[in-house]
């Protein structure tokens, strides 16, 4: 969809953030009072049976060490038991979406997050809804309808996310700032497009993720720009991302650099309120 | 500005919000050491709007998908922990009991009258059906189902109520909980369904609770059956039927969304309808409580039990018509 309206008008600029939901993402954007774009990656339906399927395993295992446990307490034993597994059938998602933050065990297992659809944590309504209506996502049986609606939804919302606004989205995983690799700063050559720019950038980021071999090959595609081949060449890359990023001059021809000392001590603090 | 110095500038205002959402999570171990810990920020509200607005620069600027990634978490993250819905105080749970749920009743009276009817009238129709007509209940029951049913309340039975080893109450409880209100909380979920499902489950226990009430009656075992179902009756068949009213809300969004999208109608009968239910889930409770330990001791007179049933059905009648009134017309209670 994207693609085609782009090949139709050449002269639009090119689409911006590479964060902004296209046609066929999963990404779920709201904006929050503060008017910025929040996005989070909505979960399909696989993970998600997935998830399910653990949580089965784990309350299947608890009936039946309950089961055990209880088996020589007579008639007595049976009441409790059957208090639990009713306990267990419509209450064990709930106590777990409201006091582990959004997570039952499957779900941890599979990074998953129930959230209310403006992203914020569920509270015991929209968590008990959800569940209670799990019976109408059962129908006529395992599951048809909750899967059938997850699939034809564009959050992959079954029966009862619908009626309790919620949605599962993947926990976002703790971001770490990856290494750079160890290179001099080198100046950019003149007339980089900002998406050249951006792709060498992400080229440099992803120095530590991907293998050597792809990375000089990709190197290798922008020959014209480096001038160089193989390895030096990716070395050029790497200094010129490192040079857009923001770093400078190494630390051997520092004085070299004109306006580097003042950068050093001026800057950080005195600049903070300008943005 | 490039964005390293970027970076360099605001690393500590993140540092220190990441630590103040670690000091909420009890699973996160925080990372940071005491002494080179970031102190603490004072103003949350201030130093959120402000980091808002760094993901805001750090997308219009195009910097890397991983600040722009770390920085949206880092939002999601606070945001969740800014905007947490309060949790329900006791006042407010006092509040529901006494106002909250019959004026929700009432808010929804058409649902609750519907399902009134498509309860009640196939309940009638079979009760007086097999009260005249000696063959009508086997429409409904195979011959094995109404000797149990028969043998359930045959006066000669020691224990009341459905077939015991031994006459362990708890065991009863247990099973009534989760049999009864199982069957109610289908009853509202399969409203879902365009509401088919409610209606479905409604008629099918009208039906199936008049046959026995008619057949019982025909056979005259009026004097163990009536003051065992009467009690625990007053809770369980309104349950019932409410949690049907509220099945019916969620059909009838689908339905008729009227002005609304069908998604936001369904959210707002949604919450209509957890209004009603907590209430139902309530009742269903003390209703199984009764049944178990209430309706089927044997020593009590029949006619205390009598008795004790009109007063609860008089109960919940009441309740449901009278408590709550201040608030029905005023500003509707969530």
């Amino acid at each position: 969809m994207k693609n085609a309206s782009t090949t139709q008008s050449p002269s639009a600029p090119p689409s911006s953030a590479d964060l902004e939901p296209a046609g066929l993402d999963t990404l779920y954007a709201i904006e929050t009072p503060e008017g910025i774009d929040l996005t989070a990656q909505v979960a399909g339906p696989v993970p998600r049976i997935l998830a399910y399927s653990v949580d089965l395993f784990y309350r299947t295992l608890i009936l039946i060490a309950l089961g055990i446990a209880l088996a020589f307490a007579g008639n007595t034993g049976i009441g409790i038991w059957l208090l639990g597994s009713f306990l267990l059938e419509w209450f064990y998602p709930v106590i777990f979406e409201v006091f582990r933050g959004g997570q039952t065990p499957g779900k941890r297992a599979f990074g998953l997050t129930v959230v209310n659809d403006n992203l914020t944590p569920v509270g015991w309504g929209a968590s008990i809804m959800r569940n209670l209506l799990r019976f109408a996502d059962f129908l006529p049986f395992g599951y048809c309808a909750g899967i059938l609606s997850m699939t034809l939804s564009r959050h992959f919302q079954r029966l009862g996310d619908y009626a309790a606004g919620t949605i599962v989205i993947y926990r976002a995983q703790s971001a770490k700032s990856t290494a750079l690799p160890d290179v001099a700063p080198a100046p950019p050559p003149r007339g980089l497009t900002l998406e050249d720019q951006q792709a060498i950038v992400s080229l440099t980021e992803r120095a530590g993720v991907l293998s050597q071999a792809r990375q000089q090959e990709l190197a290798d595609l922008l020959q014209p720009i480096t001038g160089k081949n193989g390895e030096a060449g990716l070395r050029q890359l790497y200094a010129i991302g490192h040079w857009l990023l923001g770093a400078r001059q190494s630390r051997d021809n520092r004085d070299a650099d004109k306006q580097g000392g003042n950068r050093q001590t001026g800057q950080v603090g005195t600049e903070a309120r300008t943005e | 500005m490039k964005q390293r110095d970027f970076e360099q500038r605001h690393q500590l205002l993140w540092q220190q919000l990441e630590n103040w959402l670690a000091g909420y999570q009890k699973n996160v171990v925080i990372q940071a050491s005491a002494d080179n810990s970031p102190p603490q920020i004072e103003d949350i509200p201030a130093a959120y709007r402000r980091l808002c607005q760094h993901l805001a620069v750090a997308k219009e600027r195009h910097y890397t998908g991983n600040l722009v990634a770390r920085l949206n978490q880092l939002v999601l993250a606070c945001h969740q922990r800014i905007y947490q819905q309060k949790s329900v105080s006791r006042s407010r749970w006092l509040d529901y009991l006494f106002e909250g749920f019959p004026a929700a009743l009432r808010a929804q009276s058409r649902f609750v009258w519907l399902a009134c009817a498509l309860f009640l009238a196939p309940a009638l129709v079979m009760g007086f059906g097999c009260y005249w007509n000696d063959a009508l209940i086997y429409a409904v029951m195979s011959p094995e189902q109404v000797m149990e049913v028969e043998a359930m309340y045959d006066p000669g039975n020691r224990v009341l109520g459905r077939e015991r080893g031994s006459d362990s109450d708890l065991m009863m409880f247990g099973f009534y909980i989760k049999n009864n209100i199982g069957i109610a909380f289908r009853t509202f979920a399969t409203g879902m369904l365009f509401g088919l499902g409610s209606i479905f489950f409604l008629l099918f226990n009208g039906v199936f609770l008049g046959a026995i009430f008619g057949h019982i009656t025909r056979v005259g075992f009026v004097t163990t059956f009536y003051p065992f179902v009467i009690g625990h009756g007053a809770f369980e068949l309104t349950a019932i039927v409410f949690a049907g009213a509220a099945g019916l809300r969620l059909g009838h969004a689908l339905v008729n969304p009227g002005n609304l999208s069908r998604r936001q109608s369904l959210r707002e009968a949604g919450h209509d309808a957890m209004k009603i239910m907590y209430g139902t889930f309530l009742m269903l409770v003390i209703a199984a409580f009764l049944e178990a330990f209430w309706s089927s001791s044997t020593d009590v007179s029949i006619a205390i039990k009598l008795l004790v049933g009109g007063f609860f059905w008089l109960l919940v009648i009441t309740y449901c018509c009278l408590a709550g009134r201040r608030t029905a017309h005023g500003e509707s209670r969530t």
